[in-house]
């Protein structure tokens, strides 16, 4: 593993970036012991795979008027899977709006991100993940979300842990703050994860704070904060597993930076290059974190030609039979919209729904 | 039975609510050892201990936000502002969480979370302290706004709140918190949601307020039945969803009707109100729905507070007004 810190005396900086393999795929040390079994390591791969084709999908029926607006994962889907896997069944996951493959890793089915993404609440209806948060949209506003559900598994003394993830600039707001005091206040069952794609929209990291890295936010609320190569599926799970083993059994909460890159435009309606330069996205794509596991597969495990033909094969008919369900659901019932307000329609909207529904119920 | 203050009577609807059910827990700044600033939560930190009972880092969508959590994690967390005037910072959690969390998941995750805060003026509070904003509140779909207007009502609709489903906003009037006194069953019987209560029965002009106001409206229409003038009062208590049939059943018989309530004149609740009646009962009208309300400005420092505030006499007038018609 990588612990050097570049330019320490320079920036003060305390803790290195964790890393396990090269950009090329090359491992820098001892691995952890997951690294060396080959199913495992090929599963990861896998779903970091169907991630970026379920990416190329979602934009695909984007572009042809099929999906609604959407937020690509392209580059960095080794902390969104490579943090979900390091999860037990029980735990569960709080995303936001770009971490596909972490929601993909839990099991909720391509069919209900398309349909989600499609426009149709359904699709956070999750028949996989019970208990886990549906994508969250007003940036950071989940964070908080997370230390309730961690205080509860405390308090029920279940040795369960809320992951949560969120992006960089999700770090500048109070909710991110305030989420994370309390969490360090009350020792919580939390794991924070920030998915530091360098960029917020057109805000780049440098404008989002003077901090020198988002992981050192820990230190005033008492946290431990690591950094660590979020194009390094085996570093992000790995590090992501330790901090879920010290949240479940210890209560001890963890924040993790995750240093990785936003290949793509911020949504379908961003046009990425009036902000940035693609000499720098070029230069990202030099580290992005599927080729980089597929080396490491490669040489470290054998994995061949055919059995990445066969993978690829699997995968694209799986996201294809996903689009046919998906293109094949009918839309909810327009009255839906009053089905799960409240737990029973109160009197006082009947009329609302009536009228929806095309009955005559006159005013609600 | 006792006669309790709303303050203790919130207390008793606490304590017999986490006494009944385990998950039921309250969390607010200085809401344990302290017991609150106003002392609703007053020992219950000794009887359910700290756990339960929790004080929090001073940061209001963070309360918000953890309840959620909690409740979407089969908690019942029971989550105090200190004053309305800072409970701004929750709306967030509240209009784009709280209230849509049980639509956005088609019923998968729900939310029974309630928010209390005190509210209103009257008390000579420093700035900040003393508005009304509730209609803020009620234009949140999915959201319950909750307001009661005496002990007894405090205790039953607390309970009701508790153990309701989703979401509640309940908002205490303190002018009301520590006087008049009420007698006050612990019974553990909740009050139903969603039901204005009948409080003043008469046929010539219908009152309609809720939360403190009902004390000066109550007063009026002692006052105006003494001249002659009988009026039907009607606290609505649950503001959103609003149920109007008490109101129209009642304004049908009487053609008349003024709103009261302490919140600034515009945008004000009063006028959803109104507009129910133009709409549902305009046929049944003898007379212009009048409102009486604060006004549409910033709410005044002690000093001018009782300027403020609707009173007995403009109650009295707009009545005299509407009763001027037919
Ligand atoms: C509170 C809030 N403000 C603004 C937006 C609009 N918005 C959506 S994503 C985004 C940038 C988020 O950046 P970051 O947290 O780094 O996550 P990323 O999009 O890079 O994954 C903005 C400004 C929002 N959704 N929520
Ligand atoms: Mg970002």
């Amino acid at each position: 593993m990588d612990r050097t810190v570049p330019g320490a005396a320079k920036t003060g900086r305390t803790h290195a970036i964790l890393r396990f393999l090269r950009p090329d795929g090359t491992a820098i040390g001892g691995l952890p012991g997951f690294a060396s079994d080959r199913k495992e390591m090929a599963a990861l791969y896998r779903l970091m795979v169907l991630t970026r084709s379920f990416d190329e999908q979602a934009i695909a029926l984007q572009r042809t008027g099929r999906l609604g607006t959407y937020a690509s994962s392209l580059g960095q889907e080794a902390v969104a899977v490579g943090a979900a896997a390091a999860m037990r069944p029980d735990d569960i996951l709080l995303p936001t709006f770009r971490e596909h493959g972490a929601q993909i890793a839990r099991g909720v089915t391509l069919t209900e991100l398309f349909l989600f993404w499609g426009g149709d609440e359904r699709g956070s209806d999750f028949a996989g993940p019970r208990e886990d948060f549906p994508v969250n949209i007003p940036v950071a506003s989940h964070i908080p979300h997370a230390v309730g559900a961690a205080l509860a598994f405390k308090m029920r003394k279940e040795r369960r842990a809320a992951l949560c993830i969120f992006g960089d600039g999700a770090t500048s707001k109070g909710d991110f703050y305030e989420a994370l005091n309390v969490a360090g206040v009350w020792q919580v069952p939390c794991v924070f994860v920030i998915s530091n794609n360098q960029w917020a929209i057109s805000v780049p990291r440098a404008v989002q704070t003077r901090s020198d890295t988002l992981a050192i936010k820990g230190i005033a609320v008492g946290i431990q904060g690591v950094q660590v190569d979020g194009n390094d599926a085996v570093a992000v799970r790995e590090v992501v597993g330790e901090a879920l083993e010290k949240a479940r059994h210890d209560h001890e909460p963890s924040l993790i930076e995750a240093v990785t890159y936003r290949l793509g435009d911020h949504t379908t309606v961003d046009d990425a290059s009036r902000y940035r330069d693609d000499a720098e996205v070029g230069k990202h794509w030099k580290e992005e974190p599927i080729a980089r596991l597929r080396a490491f597969l490669t040489a470290e495990h054998g994995w061949s030609k055919d059995e990445e033909e066969d993978l690829l094969t699997e995968i694209r008919e799986q996201v294809e039979a996903a689009v046919e369900a998906y293109l094949a659901t009918d839309a909810q019932e327009p009255a839906a919209m009053f089905d799960h307000l409240h737990a029973s329609l109160p009197p006082a909207l009947a009329g609302q729904r009536a009228e929806l529904a095309g009955k005559d119920g006159g005013d609600g | 039975m006792a006669e309790l203050t709303m303050v203790e009577a919130l207390n008793l609807a606490l304590a017999r609510a986490m006494a009944d059910d385990e998950t039921v827990l309250v969390l607010g700044e200085d809401i344990g050892r302290d017991g609150g600033v106003f002392r609703v939560t007053d020992g219950l930190i000794d009887r359910f201990g700290p756990e339960r009972v929790r004080d929090t880092p001073l940061a209001e969508a963070m309360i918000a936000g953890v309840s959620v959590g909690l409740a979407a994690q089969h908690m019942r967390p029971v989550a105090e502002i200190q004053f309305m005037g800072f409970l701004y910072p929750a709306i967030d959690q509240l209009v784009n969480h709280a209230s849509r969390l049980r639509t956005r998941t088609r019923g998968r995750l729900t939310c029974p979370m309630v928010l209390r805060a005190p509210f209103g003026g009257g008390i000579h509070a420093p700035e900040h302290h003393s508005e009304s904003m509730e209609a803020m509140l009620a234009h949140i779909p999915g959201l319950r706004l909750v307001i009661p207007s005496s002990p007894a009502r405090a205790y039953g609709l607390l309970l009701a709140a508790i153990r309701d489903s989703d979401p509640v906003v309940f908002l205490e009037p303190k002018r009301l918190y520590r006087a008049p006194r009420e007698e006050v069953f612990d019974s553990g019987e909740a009050l139903p949601l969603d039901q204005p209560f009948v409080l003043r029965e008469g046929d010539n002009v219908t009152l309609v307020t809720w939360g403190a106001m009902l004390k000066e409206t109550l007063e009026a229409a002692e006052r105006l039945a003494a001249a002659g003038a009988e009026c039907t009062v009607i606290d609505v208590a649950t503001l959103k969803p609003l149920e109007m049939a008490p109101i129209l059943e009642s304004v049908g018989r009487t053609g008349r009707c003024v709103i009261i309530h302490e919140a600034p004149l515009t945008g004000g609740f009063g006028g959803e109100i109104a507009a129910r009646l133009a709409d549902q009962g305009l046929l049944g009208l003898l007379a212009p729905v009048t409102r009486v309300a604060g006004y549409d400005a910033v709410m005044p420092l002690p000093r001018l507070e009782e300027h403020y505030m609707p009173s007995v006499d403009r109650i009295v007038t707009a009545v005299e007004r509407v009763m001027s018609f037919g």
